[in-house]
């Protein structure tokens, strides 16, 4: 005979928000990772074959390595929002977090600004496919944090109950985009 | 006129009684739920119904080899091909094992909800959208070697579409796990089921966005000039790479955990070597490190110098030989579990859901041997019809395994236990069809030989898959509903919910002492 098991305590915290980020960033990391792997092999069989990759097209990199600082500062204004929303407050909280929604358009204009710069052809060589596949999945990934901070300021300044959590993940959000960025405009930009 | 006006009546008697309106309120209760518990049902349903689509294409193929008919030309029956190739991994592996995890993960672990519902129903649709989209595009000249570019383009694009719902899916399920347990089930407490879903997920996560990455680099390339990968031939270079050995082993890993979760229930004894089950099952997401790095060939000529031997031979044990292991040492812990101690008076009964789980893990582990088999250079098995017969073997054991968790949890779905006379069959059954489905492809391999009796069995062998399920289907309308929540004297938190759970699960969240607390409330039950 089974009986009925007593009730326990009330659980813990859950976190699932963090944890949920955690393991998208986590899918993030393969997916830009696997995209630079294949375009270093390919950039390699064009260095082995004696050409420059890119082959004529100059890159702006004045333009990158702006869009790297503004990632980096992003993350450090979301770090600003944590910290506001831990303490429930939430005019430093509505700044930090519209601070970071400004960068981020900032990093999608700056993007914009190089492909307009650099006018590369899609369907012409090996570059052009590569390029735009990978920046544009960076972009995409931008977006996607762009979004979660919208969201995570509905959720915080508009919701009945403070939730300094989705604040928390989105930060971890936006570390992950800083670290993906580095890599891109590394590999990318820097290398070619 | 008399029949439309008979048409008409008939409607209007649907109409009146209701029996429209309560069909529309059923689908649209199912189409717009996020109890985990339907949601995970929607996916393995929709996993079954691949399954009968992936065997009539198989038999097909299959057909038209053995009766030589010519009714197909080269490139309809290589549209077949890939159909029931990425078919087996994406529209039926897939699906019911995810599904499965879905379903019954959340209960499980003592929540009340799956993480994050609403995106693991949009997961659901995702790859729903992403699988008939596939089938469409490959079926119009799409797919690998397409003739039709814009075929070619949503094949890929669909492929996309299908591996960001798995993505968001495996999210869901690993976030449960890991957040969200019910006080007292510690990681070392989590069912095996459960740890299994988790192993899963998390292979999953790391793999599918490569998978993604890579088909959004052929996808622009392909739709723009096909410079970089070359024509929709060139796919055939690196799409596979998702599609065979060890790869597919990570879709097949909750097949464990229905095995190691049902063991110790047929003997009525809690299982000695808990740690041992959980290292198996992580043993076989090593094969995840795969996908991740995008390698399937792992080659060992033991005609080259000693050395290289070594070296190769080291490589292909970490990717091939260690997923193998796991398995091994799973299936090694039964006799320990099976071993008579004196703990319990019970004697041990042979579950139809305890077969079916221990067919699809030997089935598993013969597909893995294949796998291992296909790297020796000296066998002269890759790019033979071997690769095909060894994902046919862990795919199709996948498919078997998840029938046996929706019997075992269907009391848990429905509130009806199943007719054990009527379902235990069809393990056999089914297990005989994978054999027969898997098996004549790798001997046709090894013995390099195109033989018609080959395809042959294995036309038998799907026809008796879809034989299974459409039988499966059946049996699983209606059954025992005793009133009990626990009619299997199970030993794991979810049980001691009424049958069937509730859509919140719980209506309080229990004290768990140890992995078994359901055994923990029986007369002769003590904690661990």
């Amino acid at each position: 005979m089974t009986l009925a098991l007593p009730s326990g305590p009330a659980p813990a915290p859950r976190r699932q928000l963090l944890v949920g980020s955690t393991l998208a960033g986590l899918a993030g990391t393969t997916l830009i990772g696997g995209m630079l792997a294949v375009w270093l092999l390919e950039r390699q069989q064009v260095v082995d074959a004696g050409e420059r990759f890119p082959m004529k097209y100059i890159i702006p990199e004045v333009a990158t390595n702006v869009m790297l600082i503004t990632i980096f500062g992003l993350c450090f204004f979301a770090q600003w929002a944590v910290y506001s929303a831990r303490r429930q407050d939430r005019g430093h909280t509505g700044l930090a977090l519209s601070v970071v929604a400004i960068l981020a358009l900032s990093f999608i204009n700056a993007q914009a600004f190089v492909y307009s710069q650099m006018e590369v052809e899609l369907a012409e060589g090996v570059y052009g496919a590569l390029f735009y596949a990978v920046t544009g999945t960076m972009m995409a990934l931008v977006i996607v944090g762009l979004i979660f901070t919208v969201v995570a300021a509905f959720r915080t300044l508009g919701g009945r109950d403070w939730q300094s959590e989705i604040v928390s993940a989105h930060a971890l959000y936006w570390y992950f985009a800083a670290a993906a960025y580095s890599a891109v405009w590394f590999v990318v930009y820097v290398t070619k | 006129m008399e029949q439309s006006g008979n048409a008409m009546g008939a409607g209007s008697a649907l109409l009146s009684d209701g029996r429209i309106g309560t069909l529309v309120g059923a689908i649209a209760d199912w189409a717009t739920s996020t109890d985990h518990k339907k949601i995970g049902r929607l996916f393995a349903g929709f996993g079954l119904l691949g399954l009968v689509a992936v065997s009539v294409v198989a038999i097909l193929r299959s057909l038209d080899a053995v009766a030589d008919l010519d009714a197909f030309n080269g490139q309809q029956l290589n549209q077949f091909a890939q159909l029931h190739h990425f078919g087996m991994v994406l529209m039926v592996a897939l699906p019911l094992t995810l599904g499965l995890s879905i379903a019954v993960t959340p209960m499980q672990v003592g929540a009340r909800s799956i993480a994050f519902a609403r995106m693991t129903l949009l997961g659901f649709y995702m790859w729903l959208a992403g699988a008939v989209l596939i089938a469409v595009a490959i079926l119009n000249g799409g797919g690998i070697g397409g003739a039709d570019g814009d075929m070619v383009d949503l094949s890929l694009a669909a492929m996309i579409l299908m591996m960001l719902g798995v993505v968001a899916a495996a999210i869901s399920v690993a976030t449960t796990v890991l957040t969200s347990r019910a006080p007292g089930i510690t990681m070392r407490r989590v069912p095996f089921f459960s740890w299994t879903a988790l192993v899963q997920a998390i292979a999953l996560v790391v793999t599918a966005p490569v998978m993604v990455g890579l088909t959004i680099l052929l996808f622009v390339d392909h739709r723009n000039s096909a410079l970089v990968f070359g024509n929709s031939d060139a796919l055939a270079d690196w799409l596979p790479r998702f599609f065979s050995a060890p790869m597919v082993y990570i879709y097949a890993i909750p097949v464990l955990g229905v095995f190691a979760e049902l063991l110790p229930v047929s003997v009525s004894r809690r299982h000695p070597m808990r740690q041992l089950v959980f290292a198996g099952s992580a043993l076989v997401g090593v094969a995840s490190f795969s996908g991740v790095t995008m390698q399937n060939d792992f080659p060992v000529d033991f005609s080259a110098s000693g050395q290289d031997v070594v070296k190769s031979l080291v490589v292909m044990a970490f990717f091939v030989g260690l997923p193998l292991l796991g398995i091994v040492i799973t299936l090694l812990t039964a006799p320990l579990v099976a071993k008579p101690d004196g703990s319990s008076s019970s004697k041990p009964r042979i579950l139809s859901p305890m077969l079916f789980g221990l067919l699809a893990t030997l089935l598993f582990l013969l597909g893995a041997v294949v796998g291992v088999l296909i790297q020796v250079v000296d066998l002269e098995l890759a790019g033979t019809a071997a690769v095909e017969g060894s994902v046919a073997l862990v795919c199709l054991a996948a498919a078997v395994g998840s029938m046996g968790g929706l019997i075992f949890w269907a009391p848990k779905f429905s509130g009806f236990k199943r007719d054990e006379k009527k379902v235990l069959p069809l393990a056999l059954l089914g297990a005989l069809g994978v054999v027969l489905a898997g098996a004549p492809a790798v001997i046709a391999g090894l013995a390099d030989s195109d033989a018609t009796i080959f395809s042959t069995l294995t036309l038998v062998g799907y026809a008796l898959m879809a034989l299974t399920v459409l039988a499966f289907a059946g049996a699983t309308r209606g059954g025992t509903a005793d009133g009990t929540s626990n009619p299997w004297c199970a030993h794991t938190i979810e049980w001691s919910t009424s049958s069937p759970a509730p859509a919140d699960n719980y209506a309080a969240l229990a004290t768990v002492r140890s992995a078994e607390p359901e055994l923990d409330q029986t007369p002769e039950g003590s904690p661990s």
